[in-house]
């Protein structure tokens, strides 16, 4: 108990940027606040009633330049730090290229991880130092949120929508992971373990199928396959020339037309949509005739499927499709 | 009216002795009395979350979640945060002081609506009971924000029926804040201008404002959550075609705001009792009569910096996060001119100027500490962690629980004709002082380390700071405790008031008497001076006209 640490670690890159960050506020609050305290205090003890000495004739109620001083001062503090703020903002949440992918999903009242090569782990994720890493996050009931203070980062997850954060881990080592948005009884029970590993341990840790006792047998992608062709047999209807449905080859990031003329880009979020209630977006050409999979897939199944339909995105398209 | 003078013989008629039995107060219309039945049902409310907080803090004392379950725990801090924001708080400055003091300050006779001000109190007390019950009958576990889809299609318990409590209790915050605007308005005594108002009105002004155009909207919200419970309508669950986020959207647009409901009264009285202390004018009058009114208006304009992390556009956070850097800067230049005001004042360290020191210190330390929540970066570290309690607690406890303590002690005298004892009350200001920081500091390093919100249990490298914490909330019980005990007892043995204890300037000190009367005044006055003229302490500040009685003795039936 007598071990009180007053600073959390500092494990990524965004963490180092934040933290100078927020110890300028720090230092600039506690400089207004000392001069607000201590000014207040001393001015209530120079001018107390019974210290005749001060001198009280020469007040004034109003002065322009004193009001503009006090409020132009903070108001350019305030957008500096504004500015530097959003900037750093947008750092991790603004979308790039070339991150590695980890699928996060909450429920009540766990973390599950997904790792491209099909590497599972529950409260627990493991990650290479030094490389850029993208969470994407969705929940399977309430809202939940992912935060690893260590990395200053946080994103909340949220059924229905996938959200992304990127953040670049740097020290190895071993951080808390908490959910920080109230989901419910054992809220505070919902946290893990980040991993920080040097980036040859760590793909030697994935290699090994990561915690599991034997290496996992298929990638993320090979597990969507499985769902496509076993419990959700899509297949059936999609990529089977007998029926029309729209080909999934070439499909994803590309622009698609719907019925009622408007476009929209395939990414995770509107192939999810389309998945589990298909009839939101239908693409122009095509009946609404696939069934909904709200609540026939689980969250884990429909990011296997999406990785699955994003690994045909080089392919072409069978026919005039 | 006749009668009553009458009854009365030699001592003064004032509204309490006027009539004394318990329909006389249950059916008041009396300003003044509604003022006093919102103090005891608040001073109630606030007992009932303190007791709240109290099994929060004493759970938390050690790492594990070992004195209550973690069902438990969350109805505890659901508890204390729904009862200390919607019954306590939110109601707490304007509905009790603002309906004892605010017509008396501007020379009015009573507010423009005494029935629909009873009313309101009758639609706050039903509220309020109904969401106790709740908790009684089972408890809801949702923490005061109501977060879809976990309230609407997750959580047990008699949630729908403290949504209706809160929804009515809404009403009653709706009615006042109609009624101050109209009285505001239309009541004013003859040459009480719009800038010879004391700012206490301005800062009542603006939060009427708030309270008339933003409690609908959380209202609705709120009955739409409890219908979406009830048959299943899919508004917020997106398992039903709704959007969660929809409701933080509407949630926020009113509870945003809503923190300046609680804050700016305080301001207000600040102003009052800054002024009353330095025998001085407020510094700066126009600004900080239109910063309250910039509050209320740029403060419905920022309620997206709740949502920094829930995947709204960087774009819209951008401005939000703009705009609310842009609203901290009226309270800034509220503060800098209290400053002022101070320096060459004639200071009195009387209670009520105790408390308003304290009330600077704490707020400027909530205030400075919204810099860190305002900032978009360091705010995806900082949300959900015990830096955003500490901030709040600051601003809203720090802030605003001394601006009201401080309200109490300077009307206490006015309210009920007697003194306290002096010493007692700075005692009791430096224990809230010292007790609060000791609490709340700690849950600042806390929350940049990391420490969620709403946790039962927590690592154990957290526990020191997390047993001072609950250490030093004991010490702040004792300073909350004490003016219980010493008002009580000055209600019986305290020394007799005199008309106007502390010098003060304006209506409420210098016309209407120690216990007021019924009417408050003798006569429509005529104000004839800006409030806190302490340069011409010779002028009063509003006079009676020609000596036609007016109100007193007139034979009319009311009263």
């Amino acid at each position: 108990m007598w071990n009180i640490p007053f600073f959390p670690p500092t494990a990524s890159k965004e963490g180092e940027a934040i933290s100078v960050l927020y110890w300028t506020i720090s230092w600039l609050a506690i400089f207004f606040g000392a001069i607000v305290l201590f000014g207040a205090i001393y001015l209530a003890v120079k001018y107390r009633a019974s210290n005749e000495a001060a001198r009280r004739d020469d007040a004034v109620e109003t002065d322009m330049k004193l009001e503009l001083t006090w409020t132009l001062v903070p108001l350019v503090l305030a957008l500096v730090i504004f500015g530097w703020a959003a900037k750093l903002y947008a750092d991790i949440y603004a979308p790039r290229e070339g991150a590695y992918e980890v699928f996060v999903i909450g429920k009540q009242w766990m973390w599950h991880c997904q790792h491209p090569n099909g590497v599972r782990e529950n409260n627990e994720l493991h990650l290479p130092a030094g490389r850029l890493i993208k969470v994407t996050a969705i929940s399977q009931d309430v809202i939940h949120a992912f935060s690893i203070p260590a990395f200053r980062v946080k994103r909340d997850v949220v059924p229905g929508r996938y959200n992304t954060m990127f953040f670049t881990p740097t020290q190895p080592g071993k951080y808390h992971l908490f959910c920080t948005e109230y989901c419910g009884t054992k809220h505070s029970e919902m946290i893990g373990w980040v991993y920080v590993m040097p980036p040859e341990e760590f793909e030697k840790w994935l290699a090994g199928g990561g915690a599991a006792a034997a290496p996992t047998a298929m990638s993320l992608e090979e597990q969507g396959k499985q769902v496509f062709e076993g419990i959700g047999g899509c297949n059936t209807c999609h990529m089977n020339p007998m029926y029309k449905a729209p080909d999934l080859r070439g499909l994803f990031g590309k622009k698609v037309k719907l019925a009622d003329g408007s476009t929209v880009v395939a990414d995770e979020a509107y192939i999810r949509e389309s998945i589990l209630n298909p009839a939101a977006k239908v693409v122009a050409g095509y009946q609404a005739a696939m069934p909904a999979y709200q609540g026939v897939l689980s969250e884990e199944q429909v990011v296997q499927l999406i990785a699955y339909i994003k690994s045909l995105a080089n392919q072409k398209p069978a026919g005039g499709q | 009216m006749a009668t009553i003078t009458a009854q009365m013989g030699t001592e003064r008629v004032n509204y309490l002795n006027v009539r004394t039995t318990v329909a006389s107060w249950l059916l008041t219309l009396d300003h003044k009395r509604i003022g006093i039945l919102y103090l005891v049902g608040i001073t109630f409310f606030f007992l009932l979350g303190s007791i709240a907080a109290a099994f929060v803090r004493l759970e938390l004392s050690t790492p594990k979640g070992d004195l209550l379950s973690s069902d438990t725990y969350n109805k505890m801090f659901t508890l204390h945060g729904v009862i200390m924001i919607f019954l306590f708080l939110i109601p707490s400055i304007p509905a009790s002081f603002g309906n004892f003091v605010l017509p008396m300050m501007i020379g009015a006779r009573d507010v423009a609506f005494p029935r629909l001000n009873l009313l309101s109190w009758y639609f706050f007390m039903i509220g309020g009971l109904l969401a106790t019950i709740a908790t009684v009958k089972g408890g809801i576990d949702t923490g005061w924000t109501f977060y879809t889809p976990y309230s609407s299609a997750f959580a047990k318990g008699e949630v729908s029926l403290a949504l209706v409590g809160v929804f009515l209790v809404g009403f009653s915050s709706i009615f006042t804040g109609i009624n101050f605007l109209v009285t505001i308005h239309k009541m004013r005594a003859p040459g009480m201008t719009w800038f010879r108002l004391p700012l206490f009105v301005w800062a009542m002004y603006a939060t009427s404002l708030i309270q008339v155009l933003g409690t609908p909207v959380v209202a609705i919200t709120l009955l739409l959550v409890a219908v979406e419970r009830s048959f299943g309508i899919g508004i917020f669950d997106p398992n039903r075609g709704g959007d969660p986020i929809l409701f933080q959207h509407l949630f926020w647009f009113y509870s945003h705001p809503a923190v300046y409901i609680m804050i700016v009264p305080g301001m207000g009285v600040i102003s009052e009792v800054i002024a009353t202390f330095s025998r001085r004018r407020v510094f700066g009058y126009h600004f900080v009569a239109f910063s309250s009114l910039a509050i209320a208006i740029i403060g419905f304009l920022v309620w997206g910096h709740h949502m920094f992390t829930t995947g709204q556009s960087i774009y819209a956070g951008i401005v939000f996060s703009f705009l609310t850097f842009i609203v901290a800067i009226p309270s800034a230049i509220k503060t800098f001119n209290w400053m002022a005001t101070i320096w060459k004042g004639r200071v009195h360290w009387d209670a009520p100027m105790v408390y308003a020191l304290g009330f600077l210190g704490l707020f400027v330390i909530g205030g400075l500490t919204g810099l860190h929540l305002s900032s978009m970066a360091t705010n995806v570290h900082l949300t959900d962690t015990y830096f955003v309690v500490a901030h709040f607690h600051y601003v809203m406890v720090g802030g605003a629980i001394m601006a009201y303590l401080a309200a109490l002690h300077y009307w206490w005298p006015k309210m009920t004709g007697r003194m306290y004892p002096q010493s007692w009350a700075k005692l009791s200001a430096l224990m809230v002082f010292v007790g609060f920081n000791l609490t709340f500091f700690p849950q600042f390093i806390l929350g940049y380390m990391g420490m969620p919100r709403r946790y039962h249990s927590y690592p154990e490298e957290w526990w020191a700071l997390n047993l001072l914490s609950s250490a030093g909330s004991s010490i702040l019980a004792v300073g909350y405790l004490l003016p219980a005990i010493y008002l009580t007892w000055s209600l019986k043995y305290g020394r007799i008031a005199e008309k106007n204890p502390w010098g003060a300037r304006g209506l409420e000190w210098e016309l209407v008497d120690t216990l007021p009367h019924p009417h408050n005044f003798e006569r429509v006055p005529i104000v004839t001076r800006a409030a806190y003229d302490y340069t011409h302490p010779e002028e009063p500040t509003a006079i009676y006209p020609s000596p036609r009685p007016a109100y007193v003795g007139g034979g009319g039936k009311d009263g």
